[in-house]
């Protein structure tokens, strides 16, 4: 098969990775929202195995293209981009299971605080990867920045869940274990999206070959 | 991968040039609808090898080849095989391109009269057909009359595939097709033998590794005279099982 037919094979491949993805995030805060243990037992037992198969094939894609032709110039900054977003993938999905285990003890106490900003941060992580992949996919260098845009929203959802929750804890010190159980399930949503971030940092890479990250633009400038 | 059908099975196959021998017990399977590569630094027996296959070293003499090659189960060096016709089934394109110095219409022409296509309406729906298979026909079709010397290196080339097509062979041995070729011509060839793979079985024998891993399914590392290593491709490229394999493709010796 040639090459670019391989690319695009395997950027299919990476979007279907990605919506797993999305969907485990997706159901652990569902499946916390609705006390629903079903939902989160399912992320755990199917879901994580079937992205840990897919991390693995992408991987062996990308070696198998690499080793069969020797891509150069935007096809190699492709492939080198579908490895680190693989990666990031990956991790996406840990941070998912982590959110389901902190749910699965949270479903099972009375609620700390009511729920208002943990969705407004896990809609905006989720809606971040889904817009990375497509950035990704489309090679939008626009999307890919208003993505890094939005990651400054997450942060101070983030902030402002910790502080939110710190106040609860000096209260009342019989909310210490299910606060730090909810700021681990946000920790892992602001990560969720930082790592959106970093897949669209690639993507500008991989169309415009300039680097963003770390602020590079700006030591440049 | 032994999911395949094997199309060509050679079994402990030993093959001398008078004293020399050129192949140490070779077995190797070549499978149906798939391309599959002859790698090794020269005097690996790579040509030798793809030679066999369809009795070209029958013209070497002194030669001798022991051991058994079957084609669908048949054993091309024993009994009443008609090479003839086992030529026809196991076509051969050569390393430079060797058109007859003739017109391109009879370099096509030729080889379907030998094989007793009679009717000349036949021949030449055939020889379209053979040429538009060789992605060759846009260029070649208001001048069909003219000499085929006339025609570039790398059209010439895509001559002789037609040639070996016109009279519909299965099985397709190229021996390095586009060493003398230039980028470009050679980019034609190898996205022909991909398309080709759909409807024949092709074995190539070539010196540029990348090209091996580039277009074929599985590949065969020869090196003297011995098959070090066969398998799927994209393994052997990745993660051979042999030190000697890893060692040739990464430059090391060859």
């Amino acid at each position: 098969m040639l090459e670019e037919k391989k690319i695009i094979d395997l950027k299919r491949e990476l979007i279907e990775y990605a919506a797993l993805v999305e969907a485990m995030i997706q159901k652990s805060i569902m499946g916390l929202q609705e006390r629903d243990a079903a939902m989160l037992r399912e992320v755990m037992q199917t879901d994580e195995s079937r992205a840990n198969a897919l991390e693995i094939r992408l991987e062996e894609i990308c070696t198998n293209i690499i080793a069969q032709h020797q891509p150069k110039g935007k096809s190699l900054r492709t492939l080198l981009m579908c490895l680190k977003i693989n990666n990031d993938l990956e991790r996406m999905g840990d941070y998912a299971v982590k959110i389901v285990e902190s749910s699965l003890f949270l479903i099972e106490q009375p609620q700390v605080k009511p729920y208002v900003d943990l969705p407004k941060l896990a809609e905006i992580s989720m809606q971040m990867v889904k817009d990375s992949v497509n950035a990704f996919v489309n090679e939008d260098v626009a999307l890919a920045q208003n993505v890094c845009a939005r990651d400054s929203k997450a942060d101070g959802l983030s902030a402002k869940i910790l502080q939110d929750l710190k106040e609860y804890m000096s209260e009342d010190s019989h909310t210490i274990d299910r606060s730090l159980s909810l700021l681990r399930v946000a920790g892992s949503l602001e990560r969720i999206s930082d790592l959106s971030t970093n897949i669209c940092e690639d993507v500008v890479y991989m169309v415009v070959g300039k680097v963003i990250k770390h602020h590079a633009a700006l030591i440049e400038s | 991968m032994n999911n395949e059908m094997v199309r060509i099975k050679a079994e402990n196959v030993n093959f001398y040039y008078g004293q020399k021998q050129a192949l140490k017990n070779i077995s190797l399977d070549v499978y149906q609808n798939k391309v599959t590569a002859l790698i090794g630094p020269s005097g690996c027996g790579k040509s030798t090898f793809i030679r066999l296959l369809n009795r070209m070293n029958d013209l070497v003499p002194r030669t001798r080849v022991e051991g058994n090659i079957f084609l669908d189960n048949v054993d091309i060096n024993r009994g009443q095989i008609d090479v003839v016709d086992l030529r026809r089934r196991v076509g051969m394109v050569f390393q430079k391109p060797n058109p007859f110095p003739k017109s391109i219409f009879e370099n096509l022409n030729y080889g379907l009269k030998v094989n007793g296509c009679k009717n000349r309406a036949e021949r030449e729906k055939k020889i379209i057909s053979a040429l538009q298979k060789a992605a060759l026909w846009q260029e070649v079709k208001d001048r069909l009359n003219e000499s085929a010397l006339g025609l570039s290196g790398g059209q010439q080339q895509r001559l002789c595939i037609a040639r070996c097509l016109a009279v519909n062979p299965e099985v397709i041995l190229f021996d390095e097709p586009c060493a003398s070729l230039d980028p470009i011509s050679t980019r034609y060839i190898e996205e022909l033998i991909l398309e080709l793979k759909r409807d024949y079985t092709i074995v190539i024998v070539t010196h540029n590794m990348q090209q091996a891993a580039r277009i074929s399914d599985f590949t065969a590392f020869l090196y003297l005279g011995e098959l070090i290593e066969f398998g799927l491709t994209e393994k052997i490229f990745t993660v051979p099982t042999q030190k000697m394999t890893e060692e040739y493709l990464s430059g090391k010796f060859g």
